[in-house]
């Protein structure tokens, strides 16, 4: 993985500073809540419901263990004992407090970590597959490209102040595992014309109250030029994006109002006038960046099928957990935050440690955080799953649900956010005690169900197979459902089944939508491709026929 | 008093007047004041316009003995004003509140398209955390609340490095790691 050298250093202790200075000058009354805000807002800090939440930028998903331990032991001395992964691969700790904050900075400094950007009107951590550079037909490891992009934008002087907040995600696989479609850009790497890799560039993509699938602005861009071409798409929206009304001012919107053919059109010509001077990637350059991550010294292995003659327990662990590697001999395991009873994407202090420990003796000392909010372990070795599995049971992270309808997305919602206008993390435990039927989940397959407490969308909702958006009805938490979303390289938003629910029926109304599902799917189809060819009809009568039993 | 502001690093008094100041002090009326102005009866003899009040009256203001300096608000297009740059001794930008972000960009194009030399002010919400950010854009004029004049005097070194070039360092236009 990418590891600092003095300049990095630097940077991170010098916005420790900065940012010791601006929390001081706060809590003195120098600054007014107002001018605070803008200023820790860039630095991951919200203030929330019941108190701060910091939002901690874990790079392109990739942490080492001991960036994981530091982790757990801010969750221990800062907060009340978790965090919370999130969406964008990101840690939230939801309890600091506000005066702690810069101590906390600092001691994420130590591990090469921070919190610079992580929320506020500028460009955010930059995401990525989780399975980059393992994955059996990826084109090329993203992961080079990630980090150059971070450096590029961070305290980017240009970009600092835009109309709204601007995420770019990074695939290098024909598997869109970033969600990039509903990102403002997505980069796709690919093979041009001559051969050569490259880049497609879309924008546009979001999700809010608006949700729109990204659309391309340029289907090849040759390497060397993706800072320049980004620089363009960035200017041409700082400068035309909207800044009067904070929900028509993503990049979404911008892109929609003046059609791809305008918005291209003036990309193009804003990138014809500064590529000669801007900064252009060198081959040097990306040689550097790539060496940071070379893959880890795999021993020469075959592969085995470590489940065979093994308990039913960890074979259906193992066909759910783990996935495969392009290398003999090694799988990729997923350790589950989704566990009934937790909010998904939550992990203890200990937890965390352990994790980190497991990874040192299993996994050469990383591990990384998916976009559905577990963490994985990209590289263990096959015939010491069985152990692995073991230990990560023992801990309370082998719910064996990944990618199931239980392994559901979930935002923090209405018990920790100021936003939301519903839970979310009670409605994901309700769903969990009516759906505690393996052999039931594994007999529906492949299944994602994304929630999110507002608008706003944290939980991608949209794009879930099926959707929960939360809504307030009078003071009352409703649920709006989805279905037909999906958030891979086919993205497509969910059309919404009909009027909203309530949370007692919530679960009752899923179960409906997946009895439809049972009755009417081809073999081997999933319910996202039944939804595709039934549409929605046949769902919303089942679920409005009969009012849910009390 | 006379307005402080940095310049260069350093804190000085500002040797300039905005036409809306000049008229104000003369008569208490635009119109009059202007006549006034026209007519460099002025002291200051250097005067700053919105690019409004430049584009509303054109002609006369080209015409005019004053030094002239023009501040471009957030949605004005740089490129409008570019042909005229040469009447100016002094180019702006106007940040109207602390979420304002596209004078960064007019900075930026003054200086690297359109190869403006001279001053190149900030004003409005400007504060010591943002004058690094804005120094890297171009600019090198920054009027500032006399509370954080000093120590926005100081905040041209918050980060000692940068991952980005930048015109204002004349570093190699790569990635600047090493």
């Amino acid at each position: 993985m990418y590891r600092y050298d003095a300049m990095d250093k630097t940077l991170v202790n010098e916005r420790v500073a900065q940012f010791r200075d601006q929390t001081r000058r706060f809590l003195n009354g120098e600054l007014n809540d107002d001018e605070f805000r803008h200023l820790r807002l860039r630095n991951g800090l919200y203030i929330q419901r019941h108190a701060p939440m910091l939002r901690v930028a874990i790079p392109y998903g990739l942490l080492s263990s001991g960036q994981l331990r530091t982790l757990g032991g801010i969750a221990r001395r800062f907060d009340r004992g978790y965090g919370h992964f999130t969406t964008r691969q990101n840690i939230q700790y939801n309890w600091p407090k506000l005066a702690e904050v810069p101590d906390i900075l600092a001691e994420l400094a130590t591990v090469e970590m921070h919190a610079i950007q992580t929320s506020g009107n500028c460009i955010r951590n930059v995401t990525s597959d989780h399975l980059a550079g393992i994955t059996p037909n990826e084109l090329e490891d993203p992961r080079p490209w990630c980090e150059i992009i971070r450096q590029w934008s961070t305290f980017h002087p240009e970009f600092t102040y835009l109309p709204r907040k601007f995420k770019i995600a990074v695939t290098g696989a024909p598997q869109d595992r970033a969600a990039s479609l509903v990102h403002d850009v997505g980069v796709h790497i690919v093979r041009g014309p001559a051969g050569d890799l490259g880049f497609e560039i879309l924008a546009g993509g979001g999700l809010g109250r608006t949700p729109i699938i990204g659309q391309v602005v340029r289907e090849f861009l040759p390497r060397e030029h993706l800072l320049s071409y980004l620089e363009a798409v960035l200017r041409v929206y700082n400068l035309e994006g909207r800044r009067d009304n904070i929900h028509k001012a993503r990049i979404k919107i911008l892109v929609k109002s003046l059609g791809i053919g305008e918005f291209r059109r003036r990309v193009e010509a804003e990138w014809e006038s500064i590529r000669g001077e801007a900064p252009r990637v060198d081959e040097a350059e990306v040689a550097r960046m790539r060496s940071f991550f070379n893959p880890p010294a795999y021993r020469n292995l075959v592969n085995a099928d470590p489940a065979a003659g093994k308990e039913t327990a960890f074979r259906a662990w193992y066909r759910y957990n783990t996935a495969e590697h392009k290398v003999p001999g090694y799988r990729a395991v997923y350790v589950s935050l989704k566990k009934p009873d937790v909010a998904p994407g939550d992990a203890t202090d200990a937890q965390m440690e352990l994790i980190a420990d497991l990874s040192d003796r299993y996994s050469f000392g990383e591990v990384r955080v998916t976009h559905t909010q577990n963490l994985l372990f990209a590289d263990v070795e096959q015939g010491q799953t069985f152990e692995l599995w073991r230990a990560l049971d023992r801990a309370g992270v082998a719910t064996p649900n990944i990618g199931t309808l239980t392994d559901m997305i979930c935002c923090p919602g209405l018990d920790f956010c100021s936003l939301a206008n519903a839970g979310s993390i009670d409605v994901a435990k309700l769903i969990n005690e009516r759906f505690d039927d393996y052999d039931y989940l594994y007999d529906l397959g492949e299944l994602d169900l994304k929630m999110s407490g507002c608008m706003n969308a944290c939980g991608h909702h949209h794009v879930g197979n099926i959707g929960i958006l939360g809504v307030d009805k009078g003071g009352e938490e409703w649920y709006q459902i989805t279905i037909g979303g999906a958030a891979g390289a086919d993205a497509s938003l969910g059309s919404v089944i009909g009027p909203s629910v309530a949370k007692a029926d919530v679960a009752e109304t899923i179960a409906r939508l997946l009895d439809v599902y049972v009755e009417q799917r081809r073999p081997d189809e999933r319910f996202l491709d039944a939804v595709r060819r039934l549409g929605v009809k046949p769902f919303k009568e089942r679920v409005y026929a009969a009012p849910v039993a009390a | 008093m006379p307005r402080q502001l940095l310049r260069d690093g350093r804190i000085v008094a500002d040797d300039w007047t905005y036409l809306t100041e000049a008229a104000g002090a003369d008569a208490g009326n635009a119109e009059a004041g202007k006549a006034d102005v026209l007519g460099s009866a002025h002291p200051s003899n250097a005067l700053i316009l919105t690019f409004d009040q430049w584009r509303s009256d054109e002609p006369r203001w080209r015409a005019a003995p004053a030094r002239l300096g023009v501040i471009l608000s957030p949605a004005d297009k740089v490129e409008q004003l570019a042909p005229d740059l040469s009447r100016f001794d002094l180019v702006g930008a106007e940040f109207p509140g602390p979420s304002e972000g596209r004078g960064y960009t007019q900075g930026r194009l003054l200086r690297e398209r359109y190869g403006w030399r001279g001053e190149l002010r900030a004003t409005g919400y400007v504060r010591r955390d943002q004058v690094f950010f804005l120094a890297r854009c171009g600019f090198n004029s920054f009027e500032l609340p006399d509370s954080d004049l000093a120590a926005a005097a100081g905040a041209f070194s918050t980060f000692t490095a940068s991952y980005q070039p930048s015109n204002d360092l004349g570093l190699a236009l790569k990635l600047q790691h090493r």
